[in-house]
């Protein structure tokens, strides 16, 4: 690996001062799942490393009912699904969380930085989206959010500004009778990229038989990771039924842009994304009308 | 030229001091500062797991932790797992079983399976299984591997 010298700023203002003094001969590290291969492997090596996981924010898991939830952006896998209350609140969330990698990389990686790190297959990412996820970024000029969905701008590309940092991610509290599910598919039972992943929530009716909204986002099937707004706008007000949920799921497959590579082709990406998205709306169904 | 860092860490349960650069993994600072050669290199990009050891009581891949990341943290590597009364029954359990063949991901296998039983000391087959999905193994198949933690657990 490229040499490189190591900064762990204790606060989010050192960190900001670190950065905007280091410009872009900075890359900033969480977990370093990534970050530490590409590095290696000659991709995006810098001169200075910033490793954010001493500064307290980062590391936040603040969970209220009404407020929702904040996580940190430097918080592992493992405190996610290790947390009751959490992953009871937010299923969609555990479900994706607990199938990055296997369990040593679950120690290390965050959906953070699976967000910054913008892999079109990323697997946390469509769930985040789906549940509404909002980043908060710090930088020189002060703090500011972005949704989760404008996040990725290109393979390997998010919409940091230089010497900014995504700092936490903020998700709205789960409504009643609400659910979500992510599901990917790979070749095998676990430790490999998706070939294609859908994350759906839902918010039902008192009744459990309407949809009053739902969001879908899809991973592996264009450049980014994909918010399928149409298909999740398709079922707002509408009743849950096989109808519906089938003309949801086909206008994923059309916001779906794969290509054909190693991992798939574009005929069974686009297959997937239809049986995937069924399938989580169905499971998001089934959560929302069992909370 | 990149600052030579010092670090202090606990590595089975004795206070160490080393020097590194802060490009260096702790699986590097291990094998070529330390002489400790017990923890060991497969594939270098997380993939493999034979460079498993235990940090502040969670499974990580040490090829994908640098060194200097180690300050402060308590660290368990497969030097640390036998006692001076014996094997630890996990190391016992892989002898008995026959679990290894050529042995490079053995101390892998070990140290995750020791931080499961740490944790979860009745885990059953389907969880050892989905817990070792990290760890590769080359020689013997897996069904060895699995049988040896599982006469360990509690699970029956």
């Amino acid at each position: 690996m490229e040499p490189f010298d190591f900064l762990s700023p204790s606060s989010i203002d050192e960190a900001v001062q670190t950065l905007a003094s280091k410009g872009n001969q900075a890359r900033i590290m969480a977990g370093g799942t990534d970050m530490l291969v590409q590095m290696r492997a000659g991709r995006g090596t810098a001169p200075f490393v910033v490793d954010i996981k001493d500064i307290p924010e980062l590391n936040e898991v603040s969970y209220d009912a009404s407020k929702g939830l904040t996580l940190g952006a430097a918080v592992p896998c493992y405190r996610i699904y290790e947390d009751k209350t959490l992953s009871d609140a937010y299923p969609g969330l555990m479900d994706a969380a607990s199938l990055i990698g296997g369990i040593q990389i679950q120690g290390r990686a965050s959906i953070g930085g699976n967000i910054c790190n913008a892999a079109p297959s990323g697997d946390s990412i469509p769930i985040v989206i789906a549940l509404g996820g909002i980043c908060n970024i710090a930088g020189a000029n002060g703090t500011r959010q972005l949704p989760v969905e404008e996040m990725c701008t290109a393979p390997g590309r998010n919409a940091l500004e230089e010497g900014e940092f995504l700092v936490s991610i903020h998700f709205p509290a789960p409504q009643a009778n609400s659910g979500a599910n992510y599901l990917r598919f790979i070749p095998r039972n676990e430790m490999d990229i998706a070939v294609a992943g859908v994350g759906s929530s839902v918010q039902l009716d008192a009744s459990g038989q309407n949809f009053v909204s739902a969001r879908i986002a899809l991973a592996s099937v264009a450049p980014t990771p994909v918010f399928a707004k149409e298909a999740g706008d398709s079922l707002a007000g509408k009743p849950v039924n096989e109808d519906t949920i089938q003309a949801a799921s086909e206008l994923a497959q059309s916001a779906a842009k794969p290509i054909s590579d190693m991992r798939g082709t574009v005929r069974q990406r686009t297959h997937l994304i239809g049986v995937l998205t069924r399938r989580t709306l169905n499971n998001a169904i089934e959560r929302a009308r069992g909370a | 030229m990149p600052t030579v860092t010092q670090v202090q860490t606990t590595l089975n349960g004795e206070v160490v001091n080393f020097l590194c650069e802060p490009r260096q993994s702790l699986l590097e600072c291990l094998r070529d500062i330390l002489g400790m050669t017990g923890t060991k290199e497969g594939c270098n990009d997380g993939n493999c797991g034979a460079c498993t050891l235990i940090m502040d009581g969670r499974i990580v891949n040490s090829c994908l932790v640098l060194g200097v990341e180690a300050e402060g943290k308590e660290i368990t590597t497969i030097e640390g797992m036998a006692s001076p009364e014996g094997l630890h029954p996990l190391q016992q359990s892989f002898l008995e079983n026959a679990a290894l063949q050529c042995g490079i991901c053995t101390p892998g296998f070990l140290l995750a399976s020791k931080g499961l039983l740490d944790k979860e000391p009745d885990a059953d087959e389907g969880r050892i299984r989905h817990w070792l999905a990290g760890n590769l193994c080359r020689c013997t198949g897996y069904d060895k591997i699995v049988r040896a933690v599982l006469q360990v657990s509690k699970a029956k």
